[in-house]
């Protein structure tokens, strides 16, 4: 029986954290909005103290109309698809796998999560130059022992190196999310598929995957959002070369490297946009979780 | 007959993931070995994996030419300072929408798991100009904030779905022998909450200390924390894979090990209690 006064003390306890987040997320918001329909070049002597030129949706048309923005799409769409693919797939496999009885289990599941807890500017050096230097690099090596000509993968096949090294960051995130479902699944509905002579083919198809229905969405979705915004991957390795820019990763130039902040601010809206429609996806998933 | 069946089937089910387990563990592996390796040995093919001769001296190098304990100092500030900021600030919130829930309960939860959905670079020159206009650009205090406000979200939900799990009766017998709300919660909930609020912060430890957008943009020299120092790596000066290999060890060990004692709570946090 949560009485009046507990209400109001309610109230007051959570206003902190709402009030902190709500300027958390209009405050720059509305400046992102602001600049996106002004000209602000603050190298060119554009400043706020001077006022800005209003420029209405001029900055929203040559975003999109920019020679770099269906190429940004391109190279966002094949890795945040490459790498949803690659880790949807393995991870079920081996949320499967690792749910078999086995020797060292414990042992097997940390060393398959541990990529997730490495920082990404360093996984990203340690595969560009320990793994894919075209001359130093262990895959060069490999290679070589084949009798092969060492690969530059870094700019010969940037998007596929890419999809790799985030791939190898985010496959333990899937792995541990499915194998945490699939441990719910209840082993008697299996053993009697097992007795009634299903196949385990059939057994993966009708009864594991259906199951796992659920959290593969929830993996595809969390992980769409921050695939969405990776960076420091693309930062140290390519920095945007080799068709590597992605529509983050444009914005980010426009921004702070050319000083377009007006065209920036217009893509950083774009992007808003884009990760809401996956948002309210999630959301509702998230929300009838709540209900439950 | 059984019996043999079963215990090829584990052999074999051990041998598939162990190799699966070393192969994605590899490069971590790799990183490690190296890290004691001389620069020569490093990039020697065929490559040598365990038979060269062990050296501490990459560790000395980094250490001394590039200053490495400011940059560890100023990660474990900025990651402790923004996790125990946010939990001091989450602790009520959560709290409140677990005990005293109204009707917009929900919808402010969700709410506030959507400003994490805020893509960074979206706002990146806003937070950078005031980041300029507040003196904040390139200070530990800055960062912290920032990095408390990102993963604040995370940090009420974990603790709201810890909360949850508290049987509300507790509170009220402790209410009906006349506890004050805040003799309730810092005598009652809090010491039933603290497994959770362990892990919450565990997990936001991890997150901080990982995070790789504001850390990169917002600081120069003064305030950067190891991600940035590691990103100074990225031009490389002649033989340089045996002290990449020290620096980045330096840098995730720590963290690896932590990680490895969250594993269970990581589902349900990054999950937002959809997935337990």
């Amino acid at each position: 029986m949560a009485t009046q006064h507990s209400r109001s003390a309610a109230r007051l306890m959570m206003a902190p954290a709402v009030v902190l987040l709500l300027g958390w997320m209009l405050v720059p918001l509305t400046m992102t909005l602001f600049f996106s329909f002004k000209k602000y070049l603050p190298l060119r002597g554009d400043s706020l103290a001077n006022g800005l030129d209003w420029v209405g949706f001029e900055n929203y048309v040559r975003f999109v109309t920019s020679s770099s923005f269906w190429p940004s799409i391109y190279a966002t769409l094949v890795i945040v698809g490459g790498v949803l693919a690659i880790t949807v797939t393995l991870g079920v496999l081996l949320a499967i796998l690792l749910n078999q009885p086995m020797w060292g289990q414990g042992i097997v599941r940390i060393l398959v999560i541990a990529p997730f807890f490495v920082m990404p500017t360093v996984s990203a050096l340690v595969w560009k130059n320990m793994f894919m230097d075209p001359v130093n690099g262990l895959l060069a090596h490999l290679w070589k022992a084949f009798g092969a000509a060492p690969v530059e993968w870094l700019s010969q096949a940037s998007l596929p190196s890419l999809i790799l090294i985030v791939s190898w960051q985010w496959l333990p995130f899937a792995t541990l999310i499915l194998l945490t479902a699939i441990q719910s699944l209840d082993s008697e509905q299996l053993e009697a598929s097992e007795m009634d002579g299903a196949q385990p083919l059939s057994r993966f198809f009708y009864i594991i995957l259906p199951h796992l229905g659920r959290a593969i969405t929830i993996v595809i979705l969390i992980q769409t959002i921050f695939l969405l915004a990776i960076f420091a991957e693309i930062f140290v390795t390519t920095g945007g070369a080799f068709g590597t820019k992605t529509l983050s990763y444009l914005i980010f130039q426009r921004v702070l490297e050319s000083q377009n902040v007006g065209l920036g601010s217009a893509g950083g809206v774009y992007a808003i946009i884009l990760a809401n429609i996956v948002a309210i996806f999630l959301m509702r998933i998230v929300g009838k979780n709540l209900d439950a | 007959m059984a019996r043999s069946a079963t215990t090829k089937r584990k052999v074999i089910n051990t041998t598939a993931a162990w190799i699966v387990g070393l192969l994605i563990f590899f490069p971590i592996l790799w990183t490690i070995l190296t890290s004691f390796k001389t620069e020569a040995q490093a990039i020697a093919d065929p490559p040598i994996f365990l038979n060269f001769d062990w050296t501490l001296e990459n560790y000395g190098v980094v250490m001394e030419r590039s200053n490495y304990m400011r940059f560890l100092w100023n990660s474990i500030i900025i990651a402790g300072g923004s996790t125990i900021l946010g939990i001091i600030i989450a602790v009520p919130a959560a709290w409140s929408m677990a005990f005293v829930p109204s009707k917009r309960t929900k919808d402010i939860l969700l709410w506030m798991l959507s400003t994490k959905m805020l893509p960074a670079v979206g706002v990146l020159y806003p937070i950078y100009l005031l980041f300029i206009k507040l003196g904040l650009l390139d200070t530990r205090l800055g960062l912290t904030i920032v990095l408390m406000l990102i993963n604040l979200p995370i940090i009420v939900w974990m603790l709201y779905t810890y909360f949850k799990e508290i049987p509300g009766e507790i509170l009220e017998a402790a209410r009906m022998d006349g506890a004050s709300l805040r003799e309730e919660v810092f005598y009652i909930l809090t010491p039933m909450a603290i497994p959770g609020i362990a892990s919450t912060l565990l997990l936001n430890v991890i997150l901080a200390w990982n995070e790789a957008f504001w850390t990169l943009n917002l600081t120069a020299a003064k305030a950067a924390p190891l991600t940035a120092f590691i990103a100074s790596y990225s031009s490389p000066e002649g033989l340089f894979y045996a002290k990449l290999s020290a620096a980045s060890t330096m840098a995730i060990a720590p963290i690896l090990i932590l990680g490895w004692f969250s594993q269970k709570q990581l589902v349900s946090g990054l999950t937002f209690g959809a997935v337990k």
